[in-house]
């Protein structure tokens, strides 16, 4: 009763191009049936993200350690609150991050979790640069 | 109760028979001479109306299964063609889902009943605990049903509770992963949904039987709490409980058609006739009300895995019951503190119902909190406690002794009153701070006589035709529909006409090339886009809705105690309302100090207030040819009245039937009331 061959095949890597996300927006894509943030972040965004002491966390984690080395400047997570699955709302709420609306959980620019009932970051997909412009989801 | 019965047929060939498989003594000697106490009253039969709606369940069920496709491409659709199209389908489809509210509805009287008079006592335990797995399954088979026609509220229901599961350390991911069948709520689930909500009813059957054979053993209990101890205390089944449960059958049935015929939409949610889309949240995920006291309770505890292990452990703690409360007074009757304890309880559920529904915000999130407690409360602390320190009133010697009392529920009805007031003045607050209600209009097919108006059907289609129908599709309703009794009354020829102006595509041809064709009667509306990426670059990024199920998919809150009074008003015109309004709402600029997006337009009823569609409807837009005047109010009536009979076109029949099937269950009513009247009038 596990996933069958073809579900697994339909959530095979997927190729994203990122150039036409100019600074300061995001998209959505799906992979395995969820949706994706991909975030170009301001400089200031990325600031604001560093600067919070990680042990204030609810779950502690770095920026760094929520992107990759040399692209700073983008956020790759899963859109799914981590309390019960409903899709955050990019650029909303105090930090400039993610609001849910459904019970009021609010994450900063990293994805991480600062305010309301959810117990986690968002996720981090697995992921990698293929190019300076085009990431491989899975 | 049990042990060999003495019943012996009188034909040879049932002799026979008989003596190879003894069914008819079996069910001689638990229906029809089985000893019945004398003083049971109408709580008593809802035993009977469960046996009878899990019946009736299957029967509706496995009819649906016929024409259900469990796709996830495919499911919504199925469902509205079972509605169109299928023979009688609307009316299976409203006795099923209706059903299922019906069959909680009397599962929750049946075990507040238990509650009241001790039925949970030795030596009944495992009767009561054979119940607590059937409603455990009905549970499951529930929110099963509920995720199979693939609306909104379908999908983020099953992905919310699904979810759940994931709260269990170690196991949790891999439970979600076997649930979901893939990476997230879709097609897989969907399937094996299906396959279990096919099953589990016959698991529920069989526990059923085992729950009626320990029933049969220990004996029913009754209103005073004591055994039978001579004959005197106990009537046959057949005919006396037999006619009485008849008789509470007919007067269930009655609550029943209310709902199927008049109101089948009232306890379910206008977002599940959106279909599915994995990519929006709705603004308010709310389980079937039947599940609410338990989703309050989860909601209440700010840590995710204490919210999981409080919301089963709530339903679990009844299983311990018996054991929890060990006083020997079995009914509430002859427990005066018991007594005002249980009325307590019965409203702290009730208000943990209502606060399911709200969004945990604010003062519900306290009250959730305190009623949450008090829940558990009653089980943990105030059972155990008045097993002890309560004494009980002076029970008579026996059943045909028994004398019924008064009850002192003072200071219950105090507390509700005080709660119910709370309530109107919080929906009232609420509703001051935002009036943006669509006003309420005057609709020819509200009520329980209403019909469509022919004149706004057609002129309704001819606004379709010239204005809507250039960004909206109208996907469930075919040309055909245009001649079908209860609509705009279109004949044959016209509709031929009708559907012939269109160009249908088709193919492919024996070149392999696809191609247009003239429309045909069996065709449906076209669609101005051929998909939705292209009807939003058309529309500035905003996508159309399909107006087929608008006015049943969208709705407002109308507040405590109106949504009481809309039951026996039969009110459910929010759709209508909305969309009327909707039309007349728009304004050229937004009141000062609010703004609206780039590309956006104010419309006053719209939440949010900025709408992507530029308003479609002015005056003297569209001409009638019978005259009537060419004003935006006429427009938004007509055009509105016609979406209404899009998304329900079987309503006419709908009320028709209805209204023949009051009269005979009145009537029938009537029947097994005075039968009841005269099989009892000895033992009385």
């Amino acid at each position: 009763m596990n996933p069958d061959a073809s579900t697994i095949a339909a959530g095979a890597p997927i190729q994203v191009d990122l150039s036409p996300i100019a600074d300061g927006q995001d998209i959505k894509v799906f992979w395995r049936g969820k949706p994706i943030y991909i975030m170009h972040r301001t400089k200031k965004q990325i600031e604001e993200a560093r600067a919070v002491p990680v042990d204030n966390l609810k779950d502690p984690a770095t920026d760094q350690s929520r992107v990759k080395d040399g692209h700073d400047q983008w956020l790759v997570v899963i859109g799914i609150c981590t309390h019960l699955g409903c899709i955050p709302i990019a650029h909303e709420g105090n930090y400039d991050g993610f609001f849910c609306p459904c019970h009021g959980s609010q994450y900063d620019s990293s994805g991480r979790i600062r305010q309301g009932p959810a117990p986690l970051n968002l996720a981090v997909p697995p992921y990698n640069f293929v190019s300076d412009t085009k990431i491989q989801i899975g | 109760m049990s042990g060999p019965s003495d019943y012996k047929p009188s034909h040879p060939a049932l002799q026979w028979f008989e003596r190879r498989l003894p069914i008819m003594s079996l069910v001689h000697s638990s229906f029809v001479a089985y000893p019945t106490p004398r003083n049971l009253n109408y709580w008593w039969t809802f035993g009977a109306i469960l046996s009878f709606m899990l019946g009736i369940q299957i029967l509706t069920g496995v009819i649906l299964a016929m024409h259900y496709t469990p796709n996830a491409d495919l499911a919504f659709r199925s469902v509205e063609l079972i509605v169109r199209d299928v023979n009688y389908g609307w009316l299976l489809r409203n006795m099923h889902a209706v059903g299922a509210s019906m069959f909680f509805f009397a599962v929750y009287v049946h075990m507040f009943r238990g509650l009241y008079y001790g039925s949970y006592k030795e030596p009944r335990e495992v009767l009561w605990i054979l119940g607590v797995i059937i409603y455990l399954l009905m549970m499951a088979t529930g929110f099963m049903g509920y995720v199979l026609p693939w609306g909104q509220m379908s999908f983020w229901g099953a992905t919310v509770i699904t979810n759940l599961f994931s709260a269990f350390p170690y196991v949790g991911d891999t439970i979600v992963t076997l649930l979901w069948g893939g990476y997230s709520v879709g097609n897989p689930t969907l399937n094996r949904f299906f396959s279990l909500h096919y099953l589990l009813p016959f698991l529920i059957a069989g526990v059923v039987v085992l729950h009626v054979w320990a029933l049969h053993v220990a004996g029913q209990n009754n209103p005073d709490g004591l055994d039978i101890k001579t004959d005197k205390d106990s009537v046959p089944f057949t005919p006396h409980a037999t006619i009485k449960d008849m008789f509470g059958v007919s007067v269930f049935l009655l609550l029943f058609a209310w709902l199927i015929f008049y109101m089948p939409n009232y306890l379910g949610d206008a977002d599940n006739y959106i279909p599915a889309n994995p990519g929006v949240t709705p603004q308010h995920i709310v389980p079937e009300w039947y599940y609410l006291p338990f989703y309050a309770m989860l909601r209440s505890i700010p840590n995710k895995l204490a919210g999981v292990i409080v919301m089963f452990s709530s339903i679990l703690i009844l299983v311990f019951l018996p054991w929890l409360d060990a006083a020997k007074t079995r009914s509430c009757k002859y427990r005066p503190l018991a007594k005002q304890f249980f009325w307590l309880f019965v409203i702290v559920c009730i208000l943990l119902g209502y606060l399911g529904s709200q969004p945990p915000e604010g003062i519900y999130v306290i009250a959730g909190r305190i009623l949450t407690a008090c829940y558990f409360a009653y089980f943990l602390i105030v059972l155990p406690l008045l097993s002890v320190i309560e004494t009980p009133r002076a029970m008579p010697n026996s059943i045909a002794d028994a004398v019924l009392a008064r009850s002192g529920k003072v200071a219950a009805v105090l507390v509700a009153a005080v709660v119910a007031g709370g309530l109107f003045l919080g929906s009232a607050q609420s509703a001051r701070a935002e009036d943006d209600t669509p006003p309420a209009q005057k609709w020819s097919f509200s009520g329980p006589f209403g019909t469509y108006d022919r004149g706004a059907l057609q002129r309704g289609l001819k606004i379709y035709k010239e204005v809507c129908s250039n960004c909206h599709s109208l996907n469930y309703v075919a040309f055909r529909n245009l001649a079908d009794p209860g609509g705009p009354g279109y004949t044959e020829a016209q509709v031929a006409a009708l559907a012939s102006e269109y160009k249908i595509k088709d193919g492919p041809n024996d070149q392999g090339e696809m191609f247009e064709r003239p429309g045909r009667p069996a065709d449906y509306f076209p669609a101005p886009f051929p998909n939705e990426q292209a009807a939003r670059a058309a529309n500035g990024g905003g996508l159309p809705p399909d107006l087929s199920l608008i006015t049943k998919a969208r709705s407002y809150e109308r507040g405590f105690p109106y949504f009481i009074f809309d039951f026996f008003t039969q009110f459910q015109e929010q759709g209508p309302n909305y969309v009327s309004a909707i039309l007349q709402g728009f304004e050229d600029k937004p009141p000062a100090g609010v703004t609206i997006p780039e590309g956006s337009y104010y419309n006053k009823y719209f939440p949010g207030h900025a709408i992507k569609m530029p308003k479609p409807l002015s005056d003297g837009q569209v001409q009638f040819d019978d005259g009537s005047p060419a004003t935006l109010p006429q427009y938004a009536h007509d055009v509105t009245t016609f979406l209404m009979w899009a998304a329900e076109p079987k309503m006419e029949a709908r009320k028709h039937l209805g209204f023949q099937v009051f009269v005979i269950l009145i009537i029938f009513a009537f029947l097994m009331y005075f039968t009841k009247k005269k099989v009892w009038a000895d033992v009385h």
